[in-house]
């Protein structure tokens, strides 16, 4: 059991763990936390693969701005617990042996037929150098055209949650 | 420097880690004690009035008092707050304030034992991002603390702080990066580092001096107002919102909420010391002894600096209306920081 | 029978787990909030992959995409629940089985 096994497992588990509880509770805030603690433990996955600088990204744009908009939302809104709904025979029926036969599968699959080499801890050092680049040389094209995607997202945001009465009289 | 120095061995490293990390954790958390007795005393004295005087000498013996009187108050918890996250909030935001001090370095490696020992419990190679990092989730605790009590006044207060932190987060980290183009590298020793020396013969090469004179001031208002610090502390006036976000804390979690800020003023002083001030660097007299400790006196001087300039803010200034605030976050200083960071990438290219 | 290093089909699978999850997620509930998270937490399983990839391949064009990845979510976060808000005040509900007006 080297370390880096050890390490694996314990983010692992803790990713699993926050997937699950997503799945499980029912109050939608519970849900975000345990979608917090799922990005907190992935980011400790990319550090194992070296990606530094991607893992500080995750934890400052992912776990730090964009959950905390998931919170706001909630919060905002006064999400309450999720109702019963009745659920479908058909779908339990087919449904529940339906995912557990095909991920067993897949595992089985993946396990035996896939590439069994050793992923070295810190196998690609992901410097922000070295990430720079490329993102400023090689997918210089992509980075303009998110930027301007992002642009778009932020003028949308604005005018779809801003109040009816200010933009009928903006319109009037 | 004398011998060679040893390489760590992996034990060795635990150990002097765990060492490192004790030892830094204790003295940080006296500094928070020792910050609420400055400010009271400060705050005190530009009020014209004494501030503690009885508990000890000059009343240094008032953090101590103050704590125990913490740890005996009734920790009363309502019955009708959330319970899970109402006790999970505040311990987030200590967790938060108190872990961006494992990457900043104190002083210059210090042989001892034969090994050279860095003054820092962890180089890595994205120090700041770190700082950063943990910075954006220590909005979590504020909010989820005004979000739990189930209270109107705490949801108001919770929000409030929560996106002036968020907005403000944005300014912090462009004005920043101006630094960072600067010096080439996220890790904070490289960038201390980059500060060495003088030019003109007389004047240090600080990033303040060095070009980032604008950028110091954006850092300066952006960290008030990430720290919930007058002019920028409407969340959590008392004429204002009751108490804000910690309206219905009592004892031990409304002192972890206590804790959390004043250690994030010191983070935030810590950071702009290295950042804009050149870390430790500072004339080295003496005899040999006294010079490898001399850069931890320092920068602690720095950091008092820092502390007092906050302090004296507070006594000073009166606070900013809600909508006042956001509008200087986004309006003004958003757009200064850009200007500035577009600026510096310039010269430097130049 | 479990090797003392982690292969890169071990990254895969968790991966993989966390793309169902998400997709179960999205089919299952009703909180339109949580259906969103389902979604966020597909494009985080879809990260890892990338990552792992990179790792595996040396390409380091795998983290720089990851970075892509992640700008798309924010904006689609961004949108998404301003679009939710707007719902929210004319519907009053956030359960999606009850936006129903347009059904036949």
């Amino acid at each position: 059991m080297s370390f880096h096994l050890i390490l694996f497992l314990a983010f692992g588990a803790v990713c699993v763990g926050g997937a699950v509880n997503l799945l499980a509770q029912r109050h939608p805030i519970n849900s975000a936390l345990s979608l917090i603690a799922v990005m907190a433990a992935l980011a400790g996955e990319y550090l194992l693969l070296g990606a530094e600088f991607v893992a500080a990204v995750q934890v400052i744009v992912y776990a730090g701005a964009i959950m905390v908009l998931f919170v706001f939302v909630i919060m905002l809104l006064n999400a309450g617990v999720e109702e019963e709904t009745k659920g479908s025979r058909i779908a339990l029926l087919f449904g529940v042996p339906g995912v557990l036969t095909s991920s067993v599968l897949m595992v089985w699959v993946v396990l035996r037929h896939s590439v069994t080499e050793a992923v070295p801890i810190g196998a690609l050092p992901g410097h922000p150098t070295d990430i720079a680049q490329l993102l400023f040389h090689d997918f210089l094209l992509p980075f303009e055209v998110t930027s301007v995607l992002i642009l778009i997202a932020i003028m949308g945001a604005v005018v779809l949650a801003s109040k009816p009465e200010a933009t009928a009289r903006k319109v009037g | 420097m004398g011998e060679e120095a040893k390489a760590l061995s992996v034990g060795v490293f635990i150990l002097v880690s765990v060492i490192k990390s004790v030892l830094v954790l204790f003295v940080l958390l006296t500094a928070v004690a020792y910050t609420v007795w400055l400010e009271r005393k400060v705050v005190g004295h530009m009020q014209n009035r004494w501030g503690p005087t009885r508990v000890g000498p000059f009343g240094l013996l008032q953090p101590a008092a103050d704590g125990l009187k913490f740890l005996f108050k009734e920790d009363l918890t309502p019955p009708h707050v959330y319970k899970p996250l109402f006790l999970a909030a505040p311990m987030m935001a200590v967790i938060f304030a108190l872990t961006s001090i494992s990457v900043i370095p104190f002083g210059n490696s210090i042989p001892i034992f034969g090994y050279n020992i860095p003054l820092q419990i962890t180089d890595v190679n994205i120090g700041l991002l770190l700082i950063l990092g943990v910075t954006s989730m220590g909005v979590y605790g504020v909010a989820l603390a005004g979000w739990s009590s189930n209270n109107k006044y705490s949801l108001l207060g919770g929000l409030r702080a929560s996106a002036q932190m968020v907005s403000y987060e944005i300014a912090l980290g462009l004005s920043l990066v101006g630094v960072l183009i600067q010096s080439g590298s996220f890790s904070l020793r490289t960038i201390v580092d980059a500060q060495g020396g003088r030019f003109l013969g007389f004047i240090p090469r600080w990033n303040i001096f060095h070009g980032q004179f604008i950028g110091f001031f954006i850092y300066l208002m952006a960290a008030y107002a990430e720290t919930n610090r007058i002019p920028f502390d409407l969340p959590e006036a008392e004429t204002e919102l009751v108490a804000g976000y910690h309206t219905e804390y009592s004892s031990m979690k409304f002192a972890m909420f206590f804790m959390a800020e004043y250690a994030n003023m010191i983070t935030v002083a810590c950071v702009a010391t290295l950042l804009f001030f050149g870390g430790w660097h500072g004339p080295l007299i003496g005899p040999p002894l006294v010079q490898a400790v001399l850069p931890v006196f320092w920068f602690l001087a720095k950091v008092f600096c820092f502390l007092f300039l906050y302090i004296w803010v507070r006594g000073t200034l009166p606070r900013f209306r809600y909508d006042q605030l956001m509008s200087f976050g986004w309006k003004f200083l958003l757009p200064l920081a850009i200007a500035n960071l577009v600026a510096t990438a310039i010269a430097v290219a130049w | 029978m479990v090797p003392s290093y982690v292969p890169l089909s071990y990254y895969l699978l968790l991966s993989g787990f966390l793309f169902g999850c998400g997709v179960i997620g999205f089919l299952i509930k009703r909180n339109i909030i949580t259906i969103f998270m389902s979604i966020e937490l597909m494009l985080n399983g879809v990260n890892l992959s990338f990552v792992a990839f990179a790792a595996h391949w040396h390409a380091l064009a795998g983290q720089v995409f990851v970075f892509f990845v992640m700008v798309v979510a924010a904006a689609e976060a961004a949108v998404g629940l301003a679009i939710i808000i707007a719902v929210y005040r004319t519907r009053e509900t956030l359960n999606v089985d009850q936006v129903n007006l347009l059904k036949l």
